[in-house]
């Protein structure tokens, strides 16, 4: 990356009467507008938008582009968000035509491709869940979260059976309780135990018959599977709830184990983590989820059929909670997974999970005698070190480290995630990565915590800027240019 | 292939460090019991080779606006996309990298959000505007709950029959377990009378939700509608074309209090409906309120003007259960695509591309009418959808799904039965016409409209 390149604002280089895109005159009789629209609807001029020329928009975006990291420059070891390679294969199938510019709304009967690409496609994750029952339409994660918990309210509405309650660990992304307060419940913490598991008497002393569902991420967000799972999955069946498991995690354990079989009754994938859809600064992603059969009435409509003459997609459905989403949900990155999951197989997809704990554990044995990882010294795909030691003893904190990171190209890990761990620096090298990368990575790490904590204090310094003063960004918010 | 790069025998180097016998011995936390001990039945293996015809063949399966001429929109638009958005989106550094967290390794993309945020308060005219929801019909959704959340008014919530039904199902799934009702105004003359909808509002009515153009693509009275809304302390929620907005007014400047779009049409793709892109913006003192992630402006330790991630403290990693929203990850890449779509229309090239809808949109219409085959249905302003009645000399003969399902073989898309929306609609069919279509294709439309018809 290119830190130091200036790179005005588009407005700020806009230049009167430049132009780029030119549309042109219609080709049918003009009418005036005037006549075609009541006079005090039409805009005297259009919207003040920059005016510039095609290579300025061109140079300025690819200027830009120069100032991030990005997984095909830079090792991204961000923890909970597995960032494994993006194929270059999928970006050339997803532009199919195709693919790429098919309507949502177009008859079933010239849309049978994508039809039977969704149609397989939750068969795919039906099977990898364990649970038979899938819908794509979910956009994201955490639409994935609320969708299932709206699933969930429903069928115990429909069984009177009304429940009040979701019960959620203190490990567990802020998603979770924010997912269920929006589908109406009240959302209820379980402690953690020291190890980082579930505190299985605090989860006993507080399941009972108002309790709905049980979310669980596991593994979790320390990167531990939590082997009380059937026990757990147990107490909640027993009484009269649900289980629902986070799938953030899911690269750990593909073909491996599955929730349906370990006793969760829904789940939600992340599509762009797991199954490597881009992440894009920040999206799209997609979130399906996956419930058990007697769940199935309630998810959102449509989902893809099978029928005689084809797949179609059925709206026919009378107990369904609805719709989350506009469409199909975020049909281009599952086109992506669908390409990923063929490409890998079933040995290939274990492969994935395999080697991403490889490379997790490798990565932990390589730092874990420079910094305390308090959760124990072996891991699922991810593991949290914590700065505790070093804030208190050296004054280095869990940011100063990642700040440090940045001025020898890495991108750091999570910090500050999950809450139960102080000073946590989450890391998931994914399967995607070599050895060497992570040899270097440690190599680095270890420099980094040798440093003195007055040059960290003021890292990055390197990069084009340091430490933005993210307070009074806050304070005075400043999120729009203003002529 | 899993794109490993470590081989065997580096792998077994790492087992040795670790101090693990085997791979399998890492898994050891997950009881035998729980194990998948078969592969899961699942397709795959295909080498890049053969997942490239496997997919090519699926992808032949569909019909594309490439193939049949389209005239089909019901919020998704077969809208032209210039080159270089597909160019600068398509560059890694963007599309491989995570939410921006880390500012100092992000600057890229923040600063593209920061401007795209701009580029929407622009085209709107609202204050403020966030980097981005899932879709139009999803923002809906989150409009209405941030509505509740400004106004403190739990009662009821009132939308307008011709707002989009995949909006108003968004909104009634979303609040399903939350405690305010739902009214929607019925729309018999296809437009939201704004005396219907006064009725409607009182004083525990969070919002009104209306669509301009409307589901049907005729206008709606904004500004009398904001004049009943405000006057009863309710928001106004407007979801607009923001196509249309290169010649009709801006939201902001008929009292809009929130609008929200389906950003599609700005320079994403039809994709069989997503990724698209929800568009939300408002006024300033909203901007607590607002869902979704906030771009702000700043300066580093050394006084260097810098973008970071802002107002946190409203979002669910902090907030938790009482997050104004759990939303997290968003639409980034398509808000990066609009972001340079807007860039190189510019607001001339937005107004051609708004004026030529328009004017094929009203040629297309005028031809329609012209062949005695259909009434428009509202005869009303419309911008560049309109929606039509088969005359009963074709009704008695053919539905319009029927219609719509013969004009495929005469190769379009000839748009969307409105019956499957609207009670009392059953004649009716939705056309979308974008600055796309030649004169060329619509005469032959028509003609050949005329023959399914007269068949």
């Amino acid at each position: 990356m290119d830190k130091n390149q200036s790179t005005g604002l588009l407005f700020e280089i806009s230049r009167p009467g430049r132009r780029a895109h030119r549309v042109g005159a219609p080709d049918v009789p003009e009418i005036p507008l005037e006549t075609l629209f009541p006079g005090e609807v039409l805009a005297e001029t259009p919207p003040a938008l920059p005016e510039l020329a095609e290579l300025d928009v061109v140079r300025h975006f690819t200027n830009l582009s120069s100032k991030n990291m990005a997984i095909d420059c830079n090792f991204y070891p961000l923890g909970s968000c597995t960032m494994k390679y993006n194929p270059k294969r999928h970006e050339r199938i997803v532009a199919l035509p195709g693919f790429g510019a098919i309507h949502p709304l177009a008859p079933d009967s010239v849309s049978q491709g994508i039809l039977e690409l969704v149609y397989g496609m939750q068969k795919i994750l039906a099977e990898i869940a364990g649970l038979p029952a899938v819908s794509i339409q979910p956009a994201a994660g955490a639409q994935g979260e609320l969708t299932a918990l709206l699933v969930a309210a429903a069928y115990f509405r429909h069984k009177k059976d009304y429940r009040t309650r979701v019960l959620i660990p203190d490990s567990a992304h802020g998603t979770n309780p924010a997912s269920a307060a929006l589908a109406g419940f009240e959302a209820v913490t379980v402690k953690s135990r020291a190890d980082g598991l579930v505190d299985f008497e605090d989860l006993k002393s507080k399941v009972d018959n108002r309790t709905a569902v049980f979310m669980i991420t596991n593994p979790n967000t320390l990167g531990l599977f939590d082997g009380q799972i059937a026990e757990i999955t147990k107490l909640i069946h027993d009484a009269g709830g649900l289980v629902y498991l986070d799938g953030a995690n899911m690269n750990a354990i593909l073909g491996i184990t599955r929730p349906g079989d370990f006793g969760a009754d829904m789940m939600h994938y992340n599509v762009h983590k797991t199954f490597t859809g881009p992440h894009g600064a920040g999206g799209p992603g997609s979130g399906p989820i996956a419930v058990r059969d007697f769940l199935e009435p309630f998810l959102p409509s449509p989902v893809v059929v099978k029928t005689n003459n084809g797949y179609a997609l059925d709206f026919d459905r009378s107990l369904s909670i609805g719709r989350v989403h506009g469409f199909q949900g975020n049909i281009g990155v599952l086109v992506r997974g669908y390409a990923y999951i063929l490409t890998l197989g079933p040995k290939g997809l274990r492969e994935v999970s395999e080697q991403a704990v490889l490379n997790a554990n490798y990565l932990l044995a390589l730092l874990k005698d420079a910094i305390e990882v308090p959760k124990g010294d072996r891991c699922m795909h991810e593991f949290v070190a914590s700065a505790r030691l070093l804030r208190r003893e050296k004054r280095i904190s869990a940011m100063d480290i990642c700040k440090g990171l940045l001025d020898h190209g890495y991108h750091p890990p999570t910090v500050y995630f999950p809450l139960v761990v102080p000073e946590a620096l989450m890391m998931e090298p994914t399967e995607t990565e070599s050895k060497e990368t992570l040899e270097e990575y440690a190599k680095v790490f270890k420099a980094i915590l040798a440093e003195s904590a007055e040059t960290l204090h003021h890292a990055p310094h390197t990069l084009g800027i340091s430490r933005p003063d993210e307070v009074a960004a806050a304070k005075t918010p400043v999120l729009r240019w203003k002529n | 292939m899993s794109y490993v790069a470590n081989t065997a025998s580096e792998q077994k180097a790492m087992l040795e460090t670790i101090g693990a016998a085997s791979v399998e011995a890492l898994f050891s936390p997950i009881p035998e019991s729980l194990r998948l001990r078969r592969d899961l039945a699942i397709p795959g293996p295909f080498a890049e080779q053969d997942l490239t015809r496997v997919m090519g063949r699926i992808a032949s399966n569909n019909r594309s606006v490439d193939d049949l001429v389209c005239f089909l929109g019901g919020g998704a638009y077969d809208h032209f996309i210039p080159a270089a958005v597909d160019t600068l989106s398509m560059r890694s550094e963007f599309y491989t990298a995570y939410t921006p967290y880390q500012a100092e390794a992000s600057q890229g993309s923040l600063q593209a959000f920061y401007e795209f945020q701009t580029l929407i308060c622009q085209l709107t005219g609202m204050d403020v505007a966030n980097a981005s929801l899932y879709d139009g019909a999803s923002a809906a959704a989150e409009a209405v709950l941030m509505a509740m959340s400004v106004t403190g008014r739990q009662g009821k919530i009132v939308v307008a029959e011709t707002l989009h039904p995949h909006a108003r199902q968004a909104i009634s799934t979303v609040l399903a377990n939350l405690g305010p009702r739902i009214e929607t105004v019925p729309c018999p003359g296809g437009f939201l009378n704004p005396t219907e909808a006064n009725l409607a509002l009182d004083d525990t009515t969070a919002c009104l939700v209306v669509q301009n153009p409307n589901v049907l693509g005729g206008l709606e009275e904004m500004a009398e509608l904001a004049q009943k809304a405000h006057a009863k302390g309710v928001l106004l929620v407007a979801s607009v074309d923001p196509i249309s907005l290169g010649i009709l007014k801006k939201p902001g400047d008929y009292g809009a209090d929130i609008v929200i779009a389906e950003g599609q049409g700005l320079g994403n793709p039809l994709a069989y409906g997503g990724p698209y892109l929800g568009l939300m913006a408002c006024r300033e003192e909203f901007v607590r309120k607002i869902p979704g992630r906030l771009i702000g402006q700043t300066v580093d330790r050394n006084g260097k003007k810098c973008f970071v991630l802002t107002l946190q403290t409203r979002e669910q990693h902090i907030r938790r259960e009482k997050a104004t929203s759990n939303i997290c990850t968003n639409q980034g890449l398509y808000a990066l695509r609009a972001a340079i779509h807007l860039a190189l229309l510019g607001p001339q090239g937005l107004k051609e591309t708004a004026i030529s809808c328009t004017q094929k949109a009203h040629y297309l219409a005028n031809k329609l009418l012209a062949s005695g085959l259909v009434q428009l249905e509202p005869d009303r302003a419309f911008f560049k959808e309109f929606t039509v009645k088969l005359e009963a000399s074709v009704a008695c003969k053919w539905t319009p799904r029927e219609i719509v399902d013969r004009m495929l073989k005469e190769g379009y898309l000839a748009g969307y039965p409105t019956g499957n929306w609207l009670v009392g609609k059953g004649d009716c069919l939705t056309i979308a016409v974008t600055e796309k279509r030649t004169k060329g294709e619509m005469d032959q439309f028509v003609e050949a409209f005329a023959r399914v018809a007269n068949h």
